[in-house]
């Protein structure tokens, strides 16, 4: 029997004066019913069938982000994650011998809160989309206003999520956007009786939000809360959310795509005791032992539902702290020149292949005539006929916006990163330039 | 030490190739990034330090981990393999479905095993975690309600219950109604009734219960709730105890979410990430998330059109990572699951077997998966706390039980040894937990200042609230 470790069954039920039939006899004869699965496989079955199966994926030259991003894992956070020790403990409950786990959660919150120049990061939520939903509630926490305001040219996962979470609690106002990121007038005209304001920076269609100044202004004038989604891969180079929004989310970095799960939801604010016991989600706070030494505890508890139950800020419990870990290491891996190196990198590769596509006849690149990170939009008029040229040619090209909802035709989500060289380009532009 | 600690100016660990082309990019100055305060370190210092971290952390392959309701069962390295794979590890959520084929079978497969082990119809695999799985179910509860032109808007959940459960209602806009349980320590019929109206929307339970008891009036809590027109959650914390013998679908249940994490073996990871599928009675398919994983006879899609859908809870597609992992620990035992309760629910009997002479055993003796022991006779007589002997449990080399949980149980020791271990492993933890005892009675000091034997002394979680510290730029100031 695979996993079972001994066969001392008998003898157990022999010191403990059972029978095998006792230990079920209290479930009901008519409830009971076997499985009908299969006999146990070896390991070497397991490794071929599913070997068999997964191998029916494949891996392309891709473009495609959109919120899931094909950036570099360092062997050195893969190598970290491998630690059983880490990766077979359980939430740090009792924190003496948790301080390992404990100490790495709170560099991930320390690292994450100099990237956003924010002071209180949480560790952590299940991803950037449901970041937006806690985020809106907070704000309906914080502000007691049953209006949040979110653009059109946001993520529409995102959106939906964000529907989903503030169903009969908040109203979500959908407002304009331009090149320059959401429309301002649209924003004064909306922003009565709202608690919060969202904007993504990048914005989802790759370009930078230039009105950051203008909206902090409207919004904190009309006592509301900014919710700022971030891409930590930017943050070395951009004006980071601290600068400009109450709460920042986003999604995390250093752990692969894996079809879109597990990832990691960054969730922080500024040093506003108001603000952080309103908080979802799990903080490590920084504490002293008997002795007087340094120590990790998991705090400010009574937020959370082993305490507060249906009083509780959220219903988060299990989270992503393994991803928050990966992300530790991978901030400190680069450090703050890396993080400024691989935002420079990432936008130059992607500015040349904007350039490189636009030359081409029939394509427009971008399609919003603005500052752009490391993703762009790509136009043409027959956009669906071009992804599947590019797929006979094994390349994923970027996301055509309308099959993910985003109210854009003929137009697909490009992004460029620091994977891509300049062969992968050239590949790319010859398929194009022969359609 | 912190990371931050390690800096000088000049380390580096990071190596990054040149652009395509190097053009200047000019990001205008109120764009622009000013300062950054991230540490620079070197590669070996960053491998030494938190090979350190996790030197100085437990995990199940450290050692015994009966920490209740978390199954902490052992985490097969071949799943850890296969989930290292690059057609796991590289592959993107948006790729074009002929591409994507080996992810979806995984999917569906899982989906389909998932169903028969607990006898439910339909499911989604979108739910990160048990508790958003919860949210997910309740959701789904509420929509199909509300189709069906009933204004409910209450939950009733047992004093037992897990807090994620009411937390989730609530976050679902539902008032809990709390009920309490019997002498028993099952659900309280006559307190149901009581509690019951034309508002109640459904009970959220788990079966067995926190305290490790199948409740035996299942078939009668199912006929009430559903003779009010509400329906019945199941919470599948507990689903380690009934693999092959019981299914939750069977007993009246109509929404279960499951935990990969628990049950189906994946890791934890220190608090994550989990995975929280959740399983409905065909008459609710309509209203799961979108999309699922369909099969048409030669491919597999993603189907978005679900007439009733509660909508996306998440973003994509769930927590594929670990669906690979549970799917290939669910490969490998098939029908052996009924193997893995027996030997969870003997584990856990024989542990109380052997302690309920010195620990009280509230309730009936009978277990399944878990034990609820309580220490409160200890307590009233030595002064020694549950949470005393949680930290001297810790000197002996073993991790704790979870503590004060279900809190029906006063100065309660939740324990859930799981199925993969040993006699010999369980003797010794009954023998440190007998030894403990006698420390109570006889040097009640050495438990209270417990622990002893860790690298750290027990921590001031006091202070840590009175002053939140809660990053280095805060622990700086």
């Amino acid at each position: 029997m695979r996993y079972i470790p001994d066969s001392s069954e008998e003898e157990m039920l022999k010191e403990m004066n059972f029978t095998r039939e006792k230990l079920f006899s209290d479930i009901p004869k008519d409830l009971r019913s076997d499985l009908k699965l299969w006999n146990e496989k070896s390991e070497i079955e397991v490794k071929k069938e599913m070997k068999r199966i997964l191998d029916k994926n494949k891996i392309m030259l891709n473009f495609l982000g959109a919120g899931v991003y094909n950036h570099y894992i360092p062997s050195v956070v893969k190598e970290i994650m491998r630690r059983n020790e880490f990766y077979t403990s359980y939430t740090p409950y009792q924190a003496e011998v948790s301080q390992g786990m404990l100490q790495a959660l709170f560099e991930y919150q320390s690292l994450m809160a100099e990237v956003l120049d924010m002071d209180v990061v949480n560790c952590s939520m299940y991803d950037w989309a449901t970041s937006l939903a806690e985020a809106a509630l907070m704000c309906y926490r914080v502000k007691k206003k049953p209006r949040f305001i979110i653009s059109k040219n946001i993520h529409p996962e995102r959106k939906k999520v964000l529907e989903t979470y503030t169903e009969d609690i908040l109203e979500i106002v959908e407002i304009g956007y331009d090149e320059n990121g959401i429309d301002l007038e649209d924003l004064k005209k909306n922003i009565d009786n709202c608690c919060g304001v969202y904007i993504e920076n990048p914005t989802f269609l790759g370009y930078f939000e230039q009105n950051l100044e203008e909206i902090e202004e409207i919004v904190h004038k009309n006592d509301a809360l900014i919710v700022a989604g971030v891409d930590p891969i930017s943050l070395g180079i951009i004006k980071p959310p601290g600068e400009y929004a109450d709460i920042a989310i986003g999604e995390s970095v250093g752990y692969p795509m894996s079809f879109g799960g597990p990832l990691l939801g960054i969730f922080g604010v500024k040093n506003d005791m108001n603000l952080i016991r309103k908080m979802p989600g799990r903080l490590i706070g920084a504490t002293e032992d008997l002795d007087g030494n340094l120590g990790f505890v998991m705090t400010l508890q009574t937020r959370e539902q082993h305490i507060r139950r249906e009083k509780a800020t959220s219903n988060i419990c299990s989270n992503e702290a393994l991803c928050a870990v990966a992300s530790a290491v991978y901030l400190a891996f680069l450090g703050k020149k890396g993080l400024k190196e691989i935002g420079e990198l990432c936008m130059k590769n992607a500015n040349y292949t904007m350039r490189r596509i636009n030359e081409i006849k029939g394509f427009k690149a971008p399609l919003f005539n603005s500052l752009h990170f490391k993703e762009f939009t790509v136009h043409h008029e027959n956009m669906k006929e071009i992804d599947k040229k590019l797929l006979e040619n094994n390349i994923q090209g970027g996301v055509i916006l309308d099959r993910i909802g985003f109210d854009l035709k003929d137009t697909a989500l490009y992004c460029v990163t620091e994977m891509h060289t300049k062969e992968d380009i050239d590949k790319l532009i010859s398929v194009l330039e022969a359609i | 030490m912190l990371i931050f600690e390690y800096s000088k100016e000049g380390k580096k660990a990071y190596s990054l190739p040149s652009p395509i082309e190097d053009a200047e990019i000019e990001i205008p100055e109120n764009l622009r990034r000013k300062t950054l305060n991230l540490p620079e370190v070197s590669e070996i210092d960053i491998v030494r330090h938190y090979i350190k971290l996790s030197q100085n952390n437990y995990g199940v392959d450290s050692g015994f981990y009966p920490l209740g309701s978390c199954t902490m069962k052992y985490n097969p390295k071949i799943n850890e393999e296969i989930a290292s794979w690059e057609k796991v590890t590289d592959i993107h959520p948006y790729q074009d479905e002929s591409s994507i084929q080996g992810s979806l079978e995984i999917m569906y497969r899982l989906g389909k095993a998932l169903c028969e082990i607990a006898g439910v119809d339909n499911i989604t695999l979108q739910p990160a975690a048990g508790a958003h799985g919860e949210y997910t179910g309740i959701k789904i509860i509420k929509k199909y309600l509300k189709t069906h032109g009933y204004s409910k808007n209450e939950i009733i959940v047992p004093d037992s219950a897990h807090g994620t459960n009411p937390a989730s209602s609530a976050m679902a806009g539902f008032r809990v109604v709390e009920i309490p349980s019997n002498e028993k320590g099952c659900v309280d019929l006559d307190a149901l009734h009581e509690a019951v109206n034309e508002k109640t929307a459904g009970l959220m339970l788990t079966n067995p219960n926190t305290l490790g008891i199948f409740e035996e009036n299942i078939k009668e809590i199912a006929e009430i709730i559903h003779d009010a027109n509400g329906l019945l959650y199941y919470d599948g914390a507990n689903l380690n105890a009934l693999m092959g013998y019981a299914k939750p679908g069977d007993m009246g249940f109509d929404v279960v979410h499951f935990n990969l994490h628990k049950t189906f073996s994946t890791p934890h990871g220190g608090g994550g990430p989990g995975s929280g599928p959740v399983g409905v009675k065909e008459f609710l398919k309509d209203y799961l998330p979108y999309p699922v994983v369909e099969y048409d006879g030669k491919k597999y899609y993603l189907k978005y059109d679900i007439k009733h859908s509660i909508g996306k809870i998440k973003g994509f597609y769930g927590n594929f990572g670990v669906i690979v992992k549970a799917y290939a620990y669910i490969l490998t035992m098939g029908n052996s699951l009924k193997r893995v309760s027996e030997r969870a629910v003997l584990n856990a009997n024989y542990i109380a077997q052997k302690l309920k002479d010195l620990y009280e055993l509230p309730y009936s003796e009978l277990r399944k998966h878990e034990i609820v022991l309580s220490c409160e006779k200890i307590k009233r007589e030595t002064g020694v706390t549950a949470l005393d002997i949680a930290k001297r449990i810790l000197d002996y080399g073993i991790h704790a039980p979870t503590i004060y949980f279900p809190l029906i149980v006063k100065e309660a020791l939740m324990i859930e040894p799981t199925e993969t271990e040993s006699k010999e492993e369980l003797d010794n933890f009954i023998d440190v937990m007998r030894k403990i005892y006698k420390e109570c009675y006889e040097n009640p000091e050495i438990v209270k200042s417990a622990p002893h034997n860790t690298k750290i002394k027990r921590l001031d979680n006091i202070k840590a609230v009175k002053n939140p510290v809660l990053s280095y730029r805060m622990l700086r100031r």
